[in-house]
């Protein structure tokens, strides 16, 4: 297997220089952040280098259930973290596992079926990191706004029910600024992308040798590929957390409900 | 005997591990306007709210005009019984997209003239139609929460303490309104408040409960004479509490 040259491990270390400048202004500023740095420093060489070698022995493989069970990995590492997130959120894994997998797999499916990109590890791998990526932070954002939401307007949603309203009508208003806030991000970052920083996938074809043009070509399928990941993973996200909060009878569950008490 | 509008038969749940009805049996006639009184968390919010099964009791406990409300279409039953919490809980909008929200919802759209009929009906002048919900004083927001639940022509209103956050105008407003509105449409009313008062004065009769339990029970002024032995005169003393 291919090994990182050594010319460029001498690259790694002088842009580790760097690190040793942020440690010492933490120590001088008395920030306490060395030992974060420290460790950040060691996790992201360790992480990084992983990877490296990961995905080189998965592109030489390049066999589709080698791609699938990287994919899957990737998802349930992405749906524990996204979980975890989403605190008082009842069953909040398995909501965000499954909507980070429907997001992901819609978006990655139809990217494939379409033709953008070939499922090759090589195409499919890259690509599905940043989906993925994307889609955990739109989940974790959205359940916690839906959560949030059913909170504070408690009282609403009961009033809602109590007048004859299906979960799903009282639920709705509150729905919907959820997933707002869950697609703000990607779509705001969407209408300035290029203006003041350069997307990573772009940065990284034109450091290694494509055209600016070429780059731009990858960078708006990016763009796009995020704000359809960004949706299919907010509606299942929403749609999946509202659920976790009535009962089939239309009955509103809160963990520790007001009113409920007395 | 006529068959009561709701009867509660042996009633006892817990929520989160923790007991809080135990034996409940109360029984309301059509057209009366009973109280179910006592001090915060003896479980009072809770009846009243597997009434309308905005909390899920256990079969065969809960009875309205004698049929088993878990057998019932829980949105029918709502439809049928209005509810008033403590929060008016308005939403965003108007007057009148509140009180027409129940109608919409099974796709009736009330008039304007319905719509000032029911705001009379909650003692409230027909220009308070388009105003914005943020506008009203707490009393005002209460009487529109009366017309909101009035809106479906419900039989029954539950009245989860709608007087306990109101100043005493405001809230003897409200009580003349309930009690009015008895009197003009034959409504029953289920009231749960943990003011002595306000149930001696608007209650047929009252229901005492006390961790979860019926402890008491019977017209208000019997029970409410210094020299009875009932509960309800030592909770109205302040003994309970």
């Amino acid at each position: 297997m291919e090994n990182i040259p050594l010319d460029q491990l001498s690259r790694i270390l002088l842009a580790l220089a760097l690190v040793g400048v942020a440690a010492v202004i933490s120590r001088w500023q008395r920030l306490d952040l060395e030992k974060d740095i420290l460790v950040a420093s060691v996790r992201a060489f360790v992480q990084l280098v992983a990877i490296g070698y990961a995905l080189t022995l998965i592109f030489a493989i390049d066999s589709p259930p080698a791609i699938l069970l990287l994919l899957a990995l990737m998802t349930l590492l992405a749906g524990h973290t996204a979980g975890k997130r989403g605190r008082g959120v009842p069953h909040s894994g398995r909501v965000a596992l499954l909507s980070v997998g429907f997001g992901a797999a819609v978006t990655l499916g139809l990217l494939v079926l379409l033709g953008v990109f070939e499922f090759t590890a090589q195409q499919i791998i890259p690509i599905a990191g940043m989906v993925i990526g994307n889609s955990m932070n739109v989940c974790s954002l959205s359940m916690g706004r839906v959560r949030d939401e059913i909170n504070s307007h408690a009282a609403q949603i009961e009033a809602a029910l109590a007048l004859g309203a299906t979960s799903r009508q009282a639920g709705h208003p509150y729905l919907r600024v959820a997933l707002h806030a869950g697609m703000t991000p990607i779509v705001d970052s969407t209408k300035t992308v290029g203006l003041i920083a350069l997307p990573g996938a772009m940065t990284g074809m034109i450091l290694a040798g494509a055209s600016p043009l070429q780059a731009v070509q990858l960078q708006i399928i990016v763009m796009y590929m995020l704000i359809g990941a960004a949706a299919f993973t907010g509606l299942a996200s929403v749609w999946l957390t509202y659920r976790r909060f009535f009962t089939p009878q239309h009955q509103l569950v809160l963990p520790a409900a007001p009113g409920q008490s007395s | 005997m006529t068959t009561p509008r709701f009867e509660v038969r042996d009633l006892s749940l817990e929520l989160g591990g923790h007991p809080v009805l135990r034996n409940v049996e109360i029984a309301i006639q059509v057209s009366e306007i009973v109280c179910l009184l006592g001090p915060s968390g003896s479980g009072k919010s809770t009846l009243l709210r597997c009434l309308n099964r905005l909390i899920e009791p256990p079969a065969q406990s809960v009875f309205f005009d004698a049929r088993d409300v878990t057998k019932m279409d829980v949105l029918a039953l709502r439809r049928r019984v209005g509810m008033v919490f403590q929060q008016a809980a308005l939403f965003p909008g108007t007057v009148a997209d509140n009180v027409a929200f129940g109608p919409v919802l099974s796709s009736r759209d009330l008039s304007d003239g319905e719509i000032a009929e029911l705001l009379d009906l909650a003692d409230l002048s027909p220009d308070y139609a388009g105003r914005s919900v943020d506008q009203l004083s707490g009393g005002e927001a209460q009487r529109v929460s009366m017309a909101r639940a009035l809106a479906n022509r419900p039989d029954t209103l539950l009245l989860d303490e709608p007087t306990s956050a109101l100043d005493p105008a405001a809230r003897r407003h409200v009580r003349e309104t309930i009690i009015r509105l008895r009197q003009d449409l034959g409504l029953t009313v289920i009231w749960v408040t943990h003011n002595v008062e306000e149930a001696a004065e608007v209650a047929d009769r009252v229901y005492l409960l006390v961790e979860g339990r019926i402890v008491d029970q019977g017209a208000p002024e019997h029970l409410l004479r210094p020299d009875s032995l009932h509960k309800t005169a030592e909770f109205a003393a302040g003994q309970l509490e």
